[in-house]
């Protein structure tokens, strides 16, 4: 489905359906006519019919559309902005965070804390990281403008607790190392579109 | 009670026949009229797609367990300017006169004790608890005192609600009453009996001799009018929560308000009894089915009618209720008993 009948604006040129409702009746012989149609015409048989086609329909044909919420849960769409993950690196499980502090600096709500400092390969090593739940408004610049796609929003949305510090520390956003075959790729706000391969350009050196 | 007198009539009912069936009555109709709340939520549930109770016991059906244990501990009160007395005895009338009505209409069928049994061994429990010889009269006129319960409790709770359910009530019964006792009339001519009894024996020629055949007009003015006198969609203007919070019964909690549910419960078993007896042939057998298991199916059909129609049709106003009957449904039924006396003397 393509995004143009979201952004047509020109309300005016739609195909609206003009709903065939008639004139009310005036005179008595009339409104006797429009009752008497009415009630031979087996209008309530259809309702009748109706429900008991959607009866049929849940029971036999399985469109039964209770969820059953905390047993069973809707597919939410990638998109979905909930609790963030950091993700590792598949290949040698090191965390993906490069310590680069972009999150930190763009985050709207200033929610963002780290530290980083050299470890002993002087390479950065992220020593603090944490997001405040209390202000974070899952904007998702932050996984959007991570270069390493090491922050990310998970599909996480229950979000009830008795303190936000059980979500907001690097190591429970962290994949656990053990579940790292299970880690999904992100593939919401930010991340690498699914074109992309088709995107890259050589770089054009020759001036 | 009034069923003493007949006993003597009787001979081989006995007076612990009577009360076994009561108790009867009252402890497997209560159990039903539970159990129809179960129903009525599985099927509106089923008929909008969704699932109703399912997690109190196997398929839900523990729920009417839940919620019995519910209604009973829940707190009672009576508002504070409410007129006490009258606001106590109004569910118990209610609750009441759906079981006395009930002793009129064939219920179960008969057996007897066997003789094994100590004390009550070989009497005789009866179908009906009185076989009063005017019994489509005595019910008719028990149902509609049933009113008095939401009239006077809508009147007595001091509530701007309860008042506009207690004035619904009024209006709803001076309209359907009329076409209730109307619509019968035609079906008793041709009968020549009051007796629910009689009704059942002339409908003995099976399937062609019921009489909807006869009195279609009769059968859905009966329908119609038997939804208003059990307050059900879309006759609910008693307490259509949409518009009046709950009608009659916004101030009552607890097992009073179970009472009121209770007796509507018990009336829509009783008018499903009336119909099948007076125009679905009763309790005749058919074919091979036994009677019995063919009234319960009637019964279990327009059982099922009222909460399929509760599914389907949306309620209708007040306004609408009387213009309906007055206007529409009482004239057709004076007609129809004209011509049924036309017919009948030709
Ligand atoms: S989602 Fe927005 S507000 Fe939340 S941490 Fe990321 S950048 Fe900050
Ligand atoms: S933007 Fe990404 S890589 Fe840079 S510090 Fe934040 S999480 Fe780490």
């Amino acid at each position: 489905m393509g995004l143009e009948q979201f952004k047509n604006r020109n309300v005016g040129t739609q195909e609206y359906k003009v709903l065939d409702l008639q004139e009310s009746p005036k005179t008595p012989m009339a409104k006797f006519a429009q009752v008497a149609k009415r009630t031979f015409k087996g209008e309530l048989f259809v309702g009748l019919g109706v429900t008991v086609r959607e009866m049929i329909n849940a029971l036999f044909r399985g469109q039964m559309h209770t969820v059953k919420y905390p047993l069973e849960k809707l597919p939410i769409s990638p998109r979905y902005r909930a609790i963030h993950e950091m993700l590792r690196l598949l290949e040698s499980g090191h965390y993906r965070c490069i310590g680069c502090g972009l999150c930190e600096k763009i985050c709207i709500s200033n929610c963002i804390t780290m530290e980083t400092r050299y470890d002993e390969n002087q390479r950065k090593e992220v020593s603090e990281y944490t997001i405040n739940f209390g202000r974070c408004i899952f904007c998702g610049y932050c996984a959007e403008v991570c270069p390493e796609l090491a922050i990310v929003h998970g599909p996480r949305y229950e979000t009830a607790s008795e303190q936000r510090a059980s979500f907001s520390l690097f190591e429970d956003m962290l994949t656990p190392i053990d579940k790292l075959s299970l880690q999904q790729e992100y593939d919401g706000f930010g991340a690498v579109s699914p074109n992309a391969d088709e995107n890259i350009k050589k770089t054009p050196l020759a001036y | 009670m009034e069923t003493t007198t007949l006993i003597e009539q009787l001979p081989e009912v006995t007076a612990a026949g009577v009360a076994i069936k009561a108790i009867l009555i009252l402890a497997i109709i209560s159990a039903v009229a539970g159990f129809g709340t179960y129903l009525e939520r599985k099927v509106l549930a089923f008929m909008q797609r969704r699932l109703g109770p399912t997690h109190v016991g196997p398929y839900g059906l523990l729920q009417i367990a839940a919620d019995g244990i519910k209604l009973f501990t829940k707190e009672d009160i009576v508002p504070q300017h409410a007129n006490a007395l009258i606001f106590k005895v109004a569910p118990v009338i209610t609750a009441a006169t759906a079981f006395i009505a009930l002793a009129g209409v064939p219920v179960f069928p008969d057996f007897t004790i066997p003789e094994f049994i100590p004390v009550l061994g070989g009497t005789f429990v009866p179908s009906i608890a009185s076989d009063v010889n005017v019994g489509i009269l005595f019910v008719i006129g028990m149902m509609a005192a049933g009113l008095y319960g939401p009239l006077l409790a809508g009147m007595a709770q001091a509530n701007k609600w309860g008042i506009i359910g207690a004035a619904r009530t009024a209006i709803q019964f001076l309209s359907y009453e009329v076409v209730t006792g109307l619509s019968l009339l035609a079906p008793i001519m041709l009968v020549g009996s009051l007796s629910l009894i009689d009704f059942n024996e002339a409908q003995s020629g099976g399937f062609t001799s019921w009489f909807i055949w006869q009195q279609p007009v009769a059968f859905v003015l009966f329908l119609i009018a038997g939804f208003a006198e059990t307050n059900r969609t879309p006759f609910d203007l008693l307490e259509h929560e949409a518009e009046v919070i709950s009608g009659y019964a916004t101030e009552y909690s607890g097992m009073r308000w179970g009472m009121f549910f209770i007796g509507e419960y018990a009336n829509m078993i009783t008018i499903s009894i009336l119909a099948a007896v007076v125009f679905l042939g009763g309790y005749n057998d058919f074919g091979f089915i036994a009677g019995w298991i063919m009234i319960l199916f009637k019964v279990a059909f327009f059982f099922f009618l009222m909460l399929w129609v509760r599914a389907a049709w949306p309620h209708v106003r007040p306004d609408q209720l009387m213009w309906l009957c007055w206007k529409v449904l009482m004239p057709i039924a004076v007609i129809n008993v004209v011509v049924t006396g036309i017919v009948m003397m030709v």
